[in-house]
């Protein structure tokens, strides 16, 4: 079988210097997919985005297609394009917005014709101003060409397209979160039910909440139809897809991917393999959210969507955070529970007390003050967040976040016992100090 | 205290054109809350005050919503916002070290200003550069894969030189090493101040002035 085409880096690949203009993005396709989607109406669309079976790059991986046709009826609609980019490990939309805009452009204004929408909306993460500015750029470059605004290249469509920067805070990429974040308010996740975005979203109206390289897809499906996307890698999660490698890897980066390697395909050949050629201990497949994996365990199965799913884990935001033989995991788990402590929002208390306390009990037992309960502390803890500590997790919390914070803890007392176990016998031999917390 | 701050006539002339891009005025409150910042370097009281005016807010709940993000500074802080990530895949490279080293160099801790009021180091969660890590921003501007010493001498640098505009190609190239991917397109934007550099914001340094 020969190498599928790059999908999503083509672009970039091909003109590394002008890749972000509009005179190099039309002289290679760009904005012919936008036709083509003007004349093919919106029905259509919906239809070949379904028949790609384009699985969503945000997170959770719903089918973009099937999403759309959850679109509640009343108008006007709306739709949100998530640059929120935050979960550690994760870098591929940046790559997107900053390399290539004109193809998020195009994909933005495909996707809200296929939703009967009319004003757009790209919100991207404050830290990213760099990005922000490219895409700003395009978006100029757009509606002086006459691909946004009114009467879109003669159809009578009319698209308004704002970009919008956040305010530093992981939370607002939870889409429910970044739409209250879009309407001028604290960046508080809602509780679904009753607010899904497509019945109730921003203002309240129907709106449709993706991922930047989700809709990066959406012009080559076009072109090519949804039949030739859905052709490519596994059945349940096809196409190509962003995985950020980075950790102790040799050549850290974004790899656009097809499904079906194996994970030691993945790191020891597409990331060079480990640094200083140290032994790998453990990765976590899927963004900071995601329970670890081990080599003992997962070196051999396939990165694939339910491969990942039904090992224990998830696919999440496709970051892939590679950790060697001289790594602490208890530290480790503490670094990854401190950013869910710090970027709790605070509304729910098994999140905001509990991911608190997880970070305080993993600090003092690498502060050298261990104790024999910690290990069923943390557990009760995390049951207390997440009851049951079962993968994918059960909630409490309003949002997923709480939960993500189980995962390394989870993940922890799984596959590292034993360093748990030295951890508290440090502890025992390390006097007790005073004014120590916890 | 009440009162509101006065505004540059350039700064009410962006306020008015950030408003209208929006359906409703209060998804305006956070792009106008950056312009606050421009105009006072940080966020002041009566900066929150023009900017609840604006969208018909009252100044509380403007405050509400300022003092839920991490990037509206309600204090001075220096010519030089260095944020240095200490997330994961940083740590795992030695963000923890480049961030010891920031602080020395400064000779203030993370959260504080110098003496001169130069450079203000902070610790962050991810900023999205992990395949560069360890990965530091100053003014929002990008520095991948520093080492402790590249770090310090960027702090030295910054202490020394005092750029009035900040451009993270020319950064990168003085102080980084391992991006995440690469950058290849020349940057011609740079910031102007401790705050993300966004022309709707007015913000960012004109175009070829580095
Ligand atoms: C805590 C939390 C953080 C999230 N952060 C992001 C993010 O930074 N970017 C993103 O696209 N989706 C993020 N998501 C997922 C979004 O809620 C949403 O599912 C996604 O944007 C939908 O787009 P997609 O269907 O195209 O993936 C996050 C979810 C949670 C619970
Ligand atoms: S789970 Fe945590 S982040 Fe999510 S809404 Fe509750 S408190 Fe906020
Ligand atoms: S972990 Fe430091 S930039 Fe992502």
């Amino acid at each position: 079988m020969s190498e599928p085409p790059l999908i999503l880096t083509a672009r970039m690949h091909a003109h590394p210097e002008t890749s972000h203009t509009i005179a190099t993005f039309e002289a290679t396709g760009g904005y012919t997919a936008l036709r083509t989607a003007l004349d093919m109406g919106r029905e259509a669309i919906v239809e070949e985005v379904k028949a790609a079976n384009l699985r969503g790059r945000g997170g959770a991986g719903f089918p973009a297609g099937v999403k759309w046709g959850f679109l509640a009826p009343a108008r006007p609609a709306y739709l949100v394009v998530n640059g929120d980019e935050s979960e550690p490990g994760t870098f591929k939309d940046r790559q997107l917005m900053e390399r290539d805009p004109h193809q998020l452009v195009e994909g933005t204004i495909i996707s809200s014709l296929a939703n009967e929408v009319n004003h757009a909306f790209i919100y991207i993460r404050g830290e990213y101003p760099k990005p922000a500015r490219r895409v700003q750029a395009a978006v100029d470059e757009a509606y002086s060409a006459g691909y946004l605004g009114t009467n879109i290249l003669g159809s009578g469509y009319d698209l308004e397209l704002t970009v919008h920067l956040g305010g530093g805070a992981y939370i607002c990429g939870e889409e429910t979160a970044l739409l209250n974040s879009l309407e001028g308010r604290r960046g508080e996740p809602r509780l679904k039910p009753p607010f899904f975005p497509a019945v109730r979203g921003l203002y309240m109206a129907p709106t449709i909440v993706n991922n930047i390289e989700t809709l990066c897809n959406i012009a080559w499906i076009i072109n090519n139809g949804g039949n030739a996307y859905s052709a490519i890698g596994p059945e349940d999660s096809p196409g190509r897809r962003m995985c950020s490698i980075s950790g102790h890897v040799n050549r850290p980066g974004n790899y656009e991917i097809v499904e079906g390697i194996t994970w030691r395909e993945l790191i020891y050949e597409v990331a060079g393999g480990i640094r200083d050629g140290n032994e790998l201990k453990a990765w976590v497949p899927g963004g900071a959210s995601a329970p670890w994996f081990v080599p003992g365990e997962h070196l051999d199965t396939e990165v694939t969507k339910a491969a990942i799913d039904s090992n224990g884990s998830m696919t999440g935001s496709g970051a892939v955070i590679v950790m060697d033989h001289t790594t602490d995991m208890v530290a480790a788990a503490e670094r990854l529970v401190r950013f869910f402590a710090h970027e709790s929002c605070g509304q729910c208390t098994p999140c905001r007390e509990g991911t608190t306390w997880l970070d305080m009990i993993l600090r003092r037992m690498l502060a050298g003050h261990g104790r024999a309960t910690d290990p069923d502390v943390l557990y009760d803890v995390s049951d207390n967040i997440s009851p049951g500590v079962t993968w994918p997790p059960k909630m409490t919390t309003i949002c997923p976040l709480g939960p993500s914070a189980v995962s390394p803890v989870a993940s922890l007392l799984k596959h590292f016992p034993e360093e748990v176990a030295a951890a508290v016998e440090r502890g025992t031999q390390v006097p007790v100090s005073i004014g120590m917390r916890v | 205290m009440t009162d509101i701050a006065q505004w540059s006539q350039e700064a009410e002339a962006l306020a008015e054109a950030v408003i209208a891009k929006y359906p409703q005025k209060r998804s305006a409150l956070m792009p106008l809350l950056y312009i606050a910042v421009r105009e006072d370097g940080y966020l002041t009281e009566s900066g929150m005050r023009r900017v609840a005016a604006l969208v018909d807010l009252e100044p509380a709940q403007v405050s509400s919503v300022a003092t839920f993000y991490s990037m509206y500074k309600r204090q001075p802080v220096g010519k030089y916002l260095v944020s240095v990530c200490t997330s994961i895949s940083c740590w795992l490279l030695g963000g923890d070290e480049v961030l010891e080293a920031v602080e020395s160099a400064a000779g203030v801790p993370a959260g504080a200003t110098d003496e001169s009021g130069v450079v203000s180091p902070e610790h962050v969660e991810c900023i999205g550069a992990c395949g560069g890590a360890p990965a530091v921003q100053v003014n929002y501007e990008l520095i991948e894969g520093l080492t402790p010493q590249k770090a310090t001498e960027l702090v030295e640098w910054l202490n020394a030189a005092q750029p009035e505009t900040l451009n993270g190609d020319e950064m990168q190239a003085l102080f980084g090493g391992q991006r995440s991917f690469d950058w290849a397109i020349h940057e011609t934007d740079s910031a102007t101040g401790p705050y993300p550099a966004f022309q709707p914001h007015g913000t960012v340094a004109p175009q070829g002035r580095s």
